[in-house]
């Protein structure tokens, strides 16, 4: 049986100068989907990038060979000196853990800025470029069609997406009440994440018009500007630009505060104590929370922000949980429809339906007909039987052929849909996810460190 | 007739406040509409005892630290009425109407004791000093409301801490800059009034300075409005410093104002009594 892999890098696990690095790189004309071909032991292959994260998500038979090969592949597309070790920073998660956390990636639970709605944006560009390479086929392609729906359940049962999108409001609102009117103030971006993407957005829909962009990487900065509008400057000279700036987004997610409270204050003298309003989206926070002690210095990071929106902290807490449990039991169905690619199930799970239909219409039948005796009625049930034996007969000798192919998913798939028999896996699998909570669940809680 | 409209214009002044206080948990037009309108009804009022105690007693109705305050009070009042109608910062009235009606009590509890003569009143430089002065103290005590809403809003946005008031409350800019407008205008009043306080000094008692002990008061509050005015111009000074400035101004205007009459001996004073002995 083929298994699926994921395996990359996000804000968590990895410095922010590896991922820009990585990020670059993978923006190039040359996308790596292109190699496929090569790659002996990887079967489907889709690639993710974002600011925040590159990821690849493959099926293999061979679980060694495949990561392997795809970390090679990661390295001489990104052109990574083998001196800069990678492991340290890649995370590899395996069949189920890697569905959870393609799920968790899809409904933005796994972002920067929890919520956020363009990831699941980007995962669709990643998928259609899949698709364009043909580098998906059934299992991806029911994993990320899966995901897709994850994410909308996840944002229309809970209030994780309004959450973020609030953020962003809540930023203009407060900025509102420092300057008065936004529309002539200068807006810098630190770093160009997608939460500060969202807040450019918001800020340039409520009428700022002069905004700056300031990246470690110039060539994400050149996109961002093309984009808003903006200027660049070079990010060693963000101290300087702080002088003409109102308001600061900062995203960069560098492990460090970029901005010191002795920074700051020595500016402030030079703005003739204009107000200065920081947004720290980032997660470590980039700007030293000192530095809203300064006079006109008004700091908020993420934490103030969903704070100013009245999402306290249980809420999204509860929020979160209620939609890691969609994620829960959309995973186990996930599973349950990967273990029905194997010949035996499929051909269980044909034969049930079957029995389960001949048993319903014997009932029926039956309580229509109270005068039948015995007889009779042993007659009818060996009758019926052996009709849906015989019937099923060539549809389960064909399986059993075909279960020692590769090729046997595609054919266990249509199966399932010919008989309809996904719908029934997805029943059992809510059930399941209730039972599997009692025994604590060891694969997801792996997971969740 | 006076104390009936002295009345009046005290009750018009109370249900403006109440009115503004109301709009402050309430965002009404209407409502600001109607304190307005009533604190202008009592100024109206006011105004006409003003008047009607001027025509009666053949001089400018400023003898008596009463009066003074009186006066000071309805300048103010006018003031505000005149500032909203140019600035439209409705809120701003939630903050300077309790003002005006700590001021109006306060003078009825104050001392009728004359504190200058009739005659003094022919004097234009007189005339001219208070004028001023009182202008000046009015647009600093628009200044303090301002500070103080300031102080407000700005420990809201600084602690993260919403309320109410948050909401109510206008731009921390707006507030600066309308703090900004009152200051620049007060200011240069508050320089004519000493200079004409001065020239007239100098024609009584032959000498511009005395050592009376408002004469020093008041060039100590000048020097701190004239710190703030420097401040502002020179390095940018604004927000909470500023505010802490404007407040700090206005008590010691307090002081000058009326405690100097009160308490301390000079020539303003009521102890001292006769003056031009």
């Amino acid at each position: 049986m083929s298994h699926i892999i994921l395996l990359g890098m996000n804000h968590k696990t990895a410095p922010v100068e590896i991922r820009e690095q990585l990020a670059v790189a993978c923006r190039q004309e040359v996308n790596p989907l292109h190699m496929l071909p090569h790659l002996d032991h990887v079967d489907e292959l889709i690639f993710l990038s974002t600011c925040n994260r590159v990821e690849f998500l493959f099926t293999c038979g061979a679980q060694a060979e495949g990561i392997a090969e795809i970390k090679a592949l990661l390295r001489t597309h990104v052109g990574l000196p083998s001196s800069i070790p990678l492991d340290s920073y890649l995370y590899v998660h395996q069949d189920l853990e890697a569905v959870k956390h393609l799920f968790m990636v899809a409904s933005s639970l796994d972002s920067m800025v929890v919520g956020e709605p363009q990831i699941l944006g980007q995962l669709k560009g990643a998928y259609r470029s899949a698709v364009e390479f043909r580098t998906v086929k059934m299992v991806l392609n029911r994993l990320m069609h899966k995901s897709f729906s994850v994410a909308k359940r996840v944002r229309t049962e809970t209030c994780i997406g309004s959450c973020a999108v609030s953020v962003s409001y809540a930023a203009v609102e407060l900025a509102r009440k420092i300057f008065g009117h936004i529309q002539d103030k200068r807006v810098l971006l630190i770093g160009a994440g997608e939460m500060a993407e969202l807040a450019a957005e918001h800020f340039l829909r409520q009428g700022v018009r002069s905004m700056t962009v300031a990246n470690r990487t110039l060539e994400r900065a050149v996109e961002l500007a093309a984009r808003f509008k903006a200027e660049t400057v070079p990010f060693d000279h963000l101290l300087d630009e702080l002088k003409a700036t109102d308001i600061v987004v900062s995203s960069t997610g560098a492990r460090e505060p970029i901005l010191s409270y002795r920074d700051v204050r020595s500016r402030m003298r030079e703005r003739r104590n204009r107000p200065l309003f920081f947004i720290d989206i980032a997660v470590p926070r980039d700007i030293d929370p000192k530095v809203n002690e300064i006079d006109n210095v008004y700091v908020y990071d993420i934490d103030d922000l969903q704070g100013v929106i009245e999402f306290n902290r249980e809420e999204r807490l509860s929020q979160a949980r209620s939609a890691e449990h969609i994620i829960d039991e959309e995973t186990i169905k996930f599973k349950n429809w990967m273990k029905s690619l194997n010949a035996v199930p499929t051909i269980v799970s044909v034969r049930e339906k079957a029995e389960k239909i001949r048993q319903n219409e014997l009932r029926r039948t039956f309580s229509q007909l109270p005068d039948l005796g015995e007889r009779e009625k042993e007659a009818i049930e060996i009758l019926t039987s052996s009709i849906i034996k015989k019937l099923l007969h060539d549809p389960i000798m064909f399986l059993k052929k075909k279960a020692q192919r590769d090729s046997r998913a595609v054919y266990m798939d249509f199966t399932l849909q010919l008989f309809n028999l996904i719908e029934g896996i997805d029943e059992v699998a809510a059930a399941q996810v209730e039972s599997e909570k009692a025994e604590d669940r060891p694969f997801l809680k792996a997971a969740k460190k | 007739m006076e104390s009936l409209f002295l009345v009046i214009a005290t009750l018009c002044y109370l249900c403006g406040t109440v009115g503004y206080l109301i709009y402050l948990l309430k965002d009404r037009e209407v409502l600001h509409r109607i304190a307005w309108t009533i604190l202008l009804v009592g100024a109206i009022f006011h105004g006409a005892a003003l008047v009607v105690r001027g025509v009666g007693t053949g001089h400018f109705p400023l003898t008596s630290i009463r009066e003074a305050i009186s006066l000071f009070a309805w300048v103010f009042v006018v003031t505000y009425l005149v500032v909203q109608l140019k600035l439209q910062l409705r809120i701003l009235g939630s903050f300077v109407s309790p003002l005006a009606v700590i001021f109006m009590l306060s003078s009825r509890l104050l001392p009728t004791q004359a504190i200058l003569a009739k005659e003094s009143f022919r004097s234009g430089w007189l005339i001219a000093h208070v004028t001023s002065i009182f202008l000046a103290n009015a647009l600093f005590a628009m200044l303090f409301s301002l500070g103080i809403m300031y102080l407000l809003q700005e420990r809201r946005i600084k602690k993260k801490n919403f309320g109410l008031l948050y909401e109510r409350l206008p731009s921390l800019d707006r507030i600066d800059s309308i703090a900004n407008v009152c200051l620049m205008s007060g200011f240069p009043l508050m320089t004519a009034g000493l200079i004409t306080g001065f020239v007239y000094a100098t024609m009584i008692w032959r000498s511009p300075w005395n050592w009376d002990p408002k004469e020093v008061l008041s060039v100590v509050t000048w020097m701190i409005y004239a710190i703030l005015v420097h401040e502002r111009l020179a390095v940018g000074w604004r927000g909470r410093r500023a505010a802490w400035l404007a407040i700090l101004g206005f008590s010691a205007t307090i002081i000058t104002f009326v405690l100097a009459n009160l308490l301390l001996t000079g020539h303003h004073s009521v102890i001292s009594g006769n003056l031009y002995g």
